[in-house]
């Protein structure tokens, strides 16, 4: 017998009876109704306006633009902050667009070959990374991004500055309805990231840092349609 | 009682009336029922979720959604076991040095000191971690690990240790100087290893938590990922873990979320860039199946890691996480330090507790701590030779032949009342003859004398009946 059977063995052992089908099914009914119950049908706008305080509370900086804006706003961030290398996937039409609006000050990019190869010279020499976020959380303002072969896991890690872009109507209330609407017990990339401002830690004295390991500065600009943002103004106005 | 219509009346009658209700066993048996009766519906209210129920199932599933996605799983009965498994795979890739993110698991294995006396590089980079490493320590916190230093140790410890630094207690400095030190670490290592905060059995997937991004970059940049997780933490389903998670992070730091969540399902894929090629899983009972056989015992399993209970107890804010000399100190150490290590080495620890329900009370999975806290020293005084349905390792440590004997006949005198009666009479006429050194008390305190006259005596001279 190997350590595995013994150790099933042993909890088989001492496992209760077959926990029926039922009783499953009622948890799942009590975590569904924990947060529907709790949770305000929110529009939009209303969506926005959470992610963004919240992301803010969490020392990101947060911008708002229209679909038609942004990559001019973010090239002239990235002019004054003196960014030098920017890696970003022009595979992407987010991509192609920021790349097309850059100034000549701010070189590009693509993660085109596998880490080992350039492990170095990603450490080293960039200093930030561009990313298109799936879908984010506005209770807790956390962007969720899952890495591909065009954007991998890395390039929201690795350099020193991320920028993430978020669409406004990809934005759930929170966690569970988010993981619920997205299917995700159908099948889950091989890393998904939930991030909620930049790296972090108190482990001096509980002395709050930011940039332990990970970016040091989180750019986060959510991209509402122009005509969505109309119609918030509007709504505001009134 | 009478009929006249009840009003709110003068709370100096209340000795009388509680007298004349505890008179009338009608009213005294309606408000038994009626209270068992709510108290049944509120905890059919706030049920445990008792996932545990089936943890061999969902081992096993874990184990295939796993192993299809191309993760390899190996169960280690023991510390040692774990060691082997983890150093086989390091010499397997010829590999000298490990970068670690964050995990209790392998504290508990003592991993580091292993893999170090094999010659391999072992790099803890969680910034608490990497601190007390350089200090030759051990993590005196769970969430915390370097909560006993202050900012001029570390300051100090910097400036020895880390070339081209000066010594400042400016923390941000500090920090920097850490990602410094440790960011050629993670280039450089050949493998990452990593603990496991849930498990989720129906997607195969790994859910880290953390602040910092070192776990993320452990479990990213190297080649091969290595996980190693208390069998414990498997969970039925990925959706289970939305309220899991939002437990730990609000109990452990008081933040609603961490900055970042990692999921891991599976090493790279074909036409990814970057990831570990390959992942191995380690299961590690280490004495969880012992806690597990026992129906009571058992809740010491559903344990999160959140140091919630150790942040409220008396005992643990007084002498700090060293002082237990184990892998988990507080509350949470005492509870299943017993398990890991056995009742020989670890009898005492149960009983650093003034059982003030502190920790039971923020258990955020509430688990009865208090509760199994009397349990082990129930365990740590029974007869070793006496035979259980689930004896525990070190069953009997701390029995003692006298120490039974004196409470047999402490309970022997009040369970019959003609020799509590003799008892009685002896100790307040022989009072004078009270020992001068009563073993500890008589350290700080003056010795104990029975009084001069009863309860019982002092009772009948004021007209009660006995």
């Amino acid at each position: 017998m190997n350590a595995r059977e013994r150790m099933l063995g042993r909890l088989r052992a001492a496992a209760p009876a077959q926990v029926s089908g039922d009783e499953l099914e009622r948890l799942d009914q009590r975590i569904d109704l924990h947060y529907d119950s709790r949770r305000a049908a929110l529009p939009t706008h209303a969506l926005v306006e959470s992610m963004q305080a919240a992301l803010t509370a969490s020392h990101a900086e947060v911008s708002r633009a229209t679909d038609r804006t942004w990559p001019a706003l973010i090239a002239q961030r990235l002019r004054d902050a003196n960014v030098k290398r920017l890696l970003l996937d022009t595979s992407r039409a987010e991509g192609a667009a920021l790349k097309q609006a850059l100034p000549a000050s701010v070189a590009t990019r693509h993660y085109d070959q596998p880490i080992e190869n350039w492990k170095g010279e990603l450490f080293d020499t960039i200093d930030a990374g561009f990313t298109v976020a799936r879908s984010g959380l506005a209770s807790t303002g956390t962007l969720i991004v899952a890495p591909d072969a065009g954007s991998p896991r890395t390039m929201s890690l690795v350099p020193p500055l991320h920028i993430a872009l978020v669409y406004a109507h990809s934005l759930h209330a929170d966690l569970h309805a988010a993981m619920r609407a997205e299917h995700w017990q159908a099948g889950m990339p091989t890393n998904l990231v939930m991030i909620s401002g930049p790296s972090k830690t108190s482990d001096i004295q509980q002395t709050l840092a930011y940039g332990a390991h990970g970016p040091r500065e989180l750019w986060v600009v959510i991209v509402e349609h122009q005509t969505d943002a109309a119609a918030a103004t509007d709504g505001d106005a009134a | 009682m009478n009929a006249t219509p009840m009003h709110f009346v003068p709370s100096r009658d209340f000795k009388a009336r509680a007298r004349a209700a505890l008179d009338d066993p009608k009213l005294r048996s309606s408000f038994r029922g009626a209270m068992d009766f709510l108290q049944t519906k509120r905890r059919a209210q706030f049920p445990d979720d008792d996932e545990l129920q089936h943890l061999p199932d969902l081992l096993v599933q874990l184990e295939e959604n796993l192993t299809a996605r191309g993760v390899h799983v190996h169960w280690a009965e023991t510390a040692a076991e774990a060691n082997e498994i983890i150093h086989g795979i390091v010499q397997t890739h010829d590999a000298k040095r490990v970068i670690k993110g964050k995990s209790m698991a392998s504290e508990e294995i003592e991993l580091n000191h292993y893999l170090e006396a094999r010659g391999i590089d072992c790099i803890e980079s969680d910034m608490g971690e990497y601190i007390v490493q350089l200090a030759h320590e051990k993590p005196s916190h769970i969430v915390m690990p370097a909560i006993h230093k202050t900012k001029a140790d570390i300051a100090g410890l910097f400036e020895q240790h880390i070339p081209d630094t000066r010594y400042t207690e400016d923390v941000d400095e500090l920090i920097q100087t850490g990602r410094r030190a440790l960011r050629r670490a993670f280039v450089d290592a050949d493998i990452g290893l990593s603990g496991v905060n849930f498990a989720a059995a129906d997607t195969g997937t790994l859910w880290l938590v953390e602040n910092e991004g070192n776990g993320r970059l452990s479990t990213t940049v190297p080649d091969v990922h290595i996980a190693i997780m208390g069998m414990e933490k498997v969970v039925e389903k990925l959706s289970h873990i939305v309220p899991l998670s939002s437990l730990l992070t609000r109990s452990a730091t008081g933040q609603a979320i961490t900055t970042y969540f990692n999921l891991i399902t599976g090493p790279r894929r074909e036409g990814e860039r970057d990831g570990p090629r390959e992942m191995h899983v380690v299961l590690l009972d280490n004495g969880r199946t012992q806690a597990y056989a026992d129906e009571q015992l058992r809740a010491t399993l559903q344990c999160i890691r959140c140091g919630a209970c150790m942040n409220h107890c008396p005992v643990y804010t007084r002498i700090g996480g060293h002082a237990y000399g184990t892998t988990y100190p507080g509350p949470i150490g005492k509870i299943i330090s017993p398990h890991l290590l056995g009742l020989e080495e670890t009898a005492d620890l149960p009983t650093a507790s003034s059982l003030c329900g502190a920790c039971g009370e923020v258990c955020p999975v509430r688990i009865p701590i208090p509760e199994l806290l009397v349990r082990l020293r129930t365990e740590a005084n029974r007869d070793p030779h006496e035979v259980v349905a689930h004896p525990l390792r070190g069953q009997g440590a701390k029995f003692s032949r006298e120490e039974q004997f004196v409470w047999r006949f402490w309970s022997g005198a009040f369970a019959h009342p003609r020799a509590y009666k003799v008892l009685r009479w002896a100790a307040t006429r022989l009072r004078a003859f009270a020992p001068k050194h009563q073993m500890g008390w008589t350290r700080h305190r003056e010795p104990l004398k029975p009084a001069a006259r009863s309860l019982h005596d002092l009772m009948r001279e004021r007209g009660q009946p006995e």
